[in-house]
């Protein structure tokens, strides 16, 4: 798409296009171009056919699971009863999502206007990631037709998890509210825009309780198995703030991350005021990301101290833990400082894919690979693999094809 | 059934603070401090120093749960030679909610001991207090009960247990459930008799009973025969006590026994997190709308000062 715009396309961003016809549906969901047009620039696509061998292969896969239930294609034990469905579809994916609330309440609550450009970008970032954190659920879970179950049938509300599923399902809610102003500007439903927008501080706010909570409480999880989770990571105290920490630069890092992907991959998308502030914004936003990654480096300090855990930073497992604060904190954290020091935006999106790959090591230490460390090691069962790979990709798909539509990367030019 | 206890407890102080309604908490505020399980709760002492290894339980606990046939029949003591998963040795599963295994023990003139392995029922059940679908119970008999209609299968039970019991049948597409030893609660417990691997051991290892009186019963032991048991009842204070106690005389931790678990219930280092709940719900929207009217007052008074310079 990018070559088609150098030719002089222009996807549609408003009702009408310049000789006063009105857009219909098909032509927005199209982007202006016609079906056989569009499906051949599908076809051009390289990433696409990428795309096309991971379904052929995942999509059968994941039949199998539900034909053949979870031990088909999970190594999952009744020693280890979370695998890499959870480790990375919900405890990595929610902290890379956690831009939605960061990036409101830096506009809406504290009036930060100069990130307008990447505002809905952060919101979308956080609304799919949490979508796609249930959808790993759902393959994870037993009975996931059972998932309303400690909604309305069965409450357990003395466990954390009952507050993990109440708040990730009204943050989704909430972030589902929080981009109807796109979704009504690209629709043209300006009613819808304005009732959004009488209640957007409300929202917002609701969303920093409801982050600070979920995001804890996927950390006071690991709470329930002291012993079982290795001392350098498990901290009773300090678990639900290590876990509230993080995920405030793992969102503003993945926040970087998706807009040089868009920047990359999806520039014909992108309109000047985004192209011409990112990198100002890309800076305004490590900032944010090296003071949280400080924060974190103290308190994971502190943890250690304070559970006088000194003795295993001399084991293996010590040097592993190490090894994870190095490439996953400090790493950044310098690097982020550099960027900041040299105004170089280019630095700080490559600390900001470091701090991704960091945030995602320590989220499948604590839930995979320490877990147990007593006991014995798991490696993931290779269609475990799969499926998460086949997951993942769909959901790269819908965030491209909501990318390339709504008035995320671009304004809309009709004032709705 | 209108017990009191920490559970109860939680869910009012919970429930309380989402309508922010301080009367369910102080009516139930009695019971925060330590709940010991309830006064006549039932137990089973068990005596490793008796058992010889028949495997009489296990074939009465399959026959009891009406569980599927095993994979060698019961009177086949080559199971102990069994090694799993790196090298451990058998466990409770989907097909076994008891089991027995050899632990040779260098020096021990009465050859190898045998360990009976089952749920222990928690006084404060980890695995009740994880659920977020209230799919276990603790009776007053003591057992710990749990509901397959409920259960969604997130398996955070089978995280939060420290003995590792919980199993769960995996190979089932339709209705995986967890598997546990639920002390033969609705066929005999709720009546007064005693589960059927202690009704069926021909060695009297396990002695059903109150808990209180199992308690007095094993110190009694130990105090008998000083020499011959470990001067400990594993599950009288471990994770807050279990209904299932043990005496040894080899120490604990060679019969592959966690000694390192600690007599606060697993839920106490939940609590930690579970006080933040009710400040975060209470201080932050005051908090953030504080920050709100702030940032925004800066910019009010900018606009002033621009309108007063004009």
């Amino acid at each position: 798409m990018n070559k088609l715009a150098q030719q002089g396309f222009k996807p549609i961003d408003s009702h009408t296009n310049g000789n006063g016809r009105t857009w219909t549906v098909k032509d927005k969901i199209f982007l202006g171009l016609s079906p056989g047009e569009y499906l051949s620039q599908q076809f051009k696509n390289p990433f696409n056919w990428i795309l096309a061998v991971i379904y052929i292969v995942g999509v059968p896969i994941i039949i199998g699971r539900f034909i053949y239930g979870l031990g088909w294609v999970t190594h999952s034990s009744y020693d280890y009863p979370w695998g890499l469905f959870l480790g990375w579809g919900l405890f990595t994916m929610v902290p890379l999502s956690a831009s939605g609330f960061m990036m409101g309440t830096t506009v809406e609550l504290f009036g930060r206007d100069d990130f307008k450009p990447i505002e809905r970008l952060g919101l979308l970032n956080g609304l799919l990631g949490y979508l796609f954190a249930v959808v790993f659920l759902q393959v994870d879970l037993g009975q996931p037709w059972r998932l309303i179950y400690p909604m309305f049938v069965s409450l357990g509300p003395a466990a954390v998890l009952f507050l993990v599923a109440w708040h990730v399902a009204t943050y989704l809610s909430c972030q589902v509210a929080e981009l109807v102003p796109a979704f009504a500007e690209w629709m043209g439903l300006p009613r819808a825009k304005k009732f959004v927008k009488s209640m957007v501080l409300g929202l917002t706010v609701a969303g920093i309780i409801l982050s600070t909570l979920h995001q804890g409480a996927l950390g006071g999880l690991f709470t329930y198995a002291p012993g079982k989770v290795h001392p350098l990571w498990y901290s009773s105290p300090f678990m639900w703030f290590h876990f509230l920490c993080s995920a405030v630069f793992a969102g503003l890092s993945m926040l970087i991350v998706v807009s040089t992907l868009c920047k990359w991959f999806m520039r014909w998308r992108c309109d000047q005021r985004f192209l011409e502030s990112l990198d100002r914004l890309t800076l305004g936003i490590s900032k944010g990301a090296a003071l949280a990654l400080a924060t974190y480096l103290v308190i994971k300090i502190i943890a250690v101290a304070h559970d006088n855990d000194w003795q295993y930073i001399f084991t293996g497992w010590g040097q592993w833990y190490l090894l994870e604060i190095s490439i996953g904190v400090i790493l950044p954290l310098v690097l982020y400082t550099m960027a900041l020091r040299n105004g170089s935006a280019g630095l700080a999106r490559v600390s900001a894919f470091i701090a991704v790959a960091g945030i995602a090591l320590n989220r499948l230490n604590t839930a995979l690979i320490t877990f147990n460390w007593d006991l014995y090691q798991e490696i993931p069962h290779w269609r475990e693999v799969v499926i998460v790979i086949t997951v993942y990709a769909t959901y790269i798909v819908v965030y491209r094809a909501v990318l390339a539509r709504m008035p995320i990367l671009y304004s809309w030019k009709d004032k709705t | 059934m209108k017990k009191l206890n920490r559970r109860s407890f939680l869910k009012g102080g919970l429930a309380g603070t989402a309508v922010i309604a301080g009367t369910a908490v102080s009516k139930n505020s009695s019971a925060a401090g330590n709940f010991g399980g309830y006064p006549d709760s039932m137990g089973v002492l068990v005596d490793f120093t008796r058992c010889v290894g028949c495997r009489s339980c296990e074939a009465a606990c399959n026959k009891e749960q009406g569980l599927p046939a095993p994979d060698k029949p019961f009177d086949d003591l080559s199971v102990y030679d069994e090694i799993q998963h790196n090298g451990q040795k058998r466990r409770t599963s989907e097909k076994a909610y008891t089991v027995v295994n050899r632990y040779e023990i260098e020096g021990r003139e009465k050859g190898p001991v045998f360990r009976k392995f089952q749920c222990n029922h928690c006084n404060e059940p980890a695995c009740l207090t994880s659920c977020f679908v209230n799919a276990y119970t603790k009776t007053k008999e003591g057992a710990v009960i749990y509901d397959p209609t409920v259960c969604v299968g997130c398996r955070t039970c089978m995280v939060a247990c420290p003995f590792y019991v919980p199993a769960y049948s995996y190979s089932s597409p339709i209705n995986p459930v967890i598997k546990k030893c639920i002390m033969c609660y609705d066929t005999r417990l709720k009546f007064g008799r005693p589960p059927a691997c202690v009704e069926a051991c021909p060695q009297e290892v396990m002695t059903f009973g109150k808990r209180n009186d199992l308690i007095k019963l094993g110190n009694a032991r130990i105090k008998n025969n000083p020499d011959k048991y470990i001067d400990h009842i594993y599950g009288e204070k471990e994770v807050g006590g279990t209904a299932w106690m043990y005496l040894s005389d080899v120490p604990f931790e060679e019969l592959g026994f966690n000694t390192h678990i600690g007599e606060q219930p697993i839920i106490s280092y939940v609590k930690e997190f579970l006080t933040i709940v009710p400040m975060v719900l209470t201080i932050w929207p005051a908090l953030f709308t504080g920050f709100h009217l702030l940032s925004n007052r800066k910019e009010a008074l900018k606009n002033e000062e621009k309108t007063g310079n004009k």
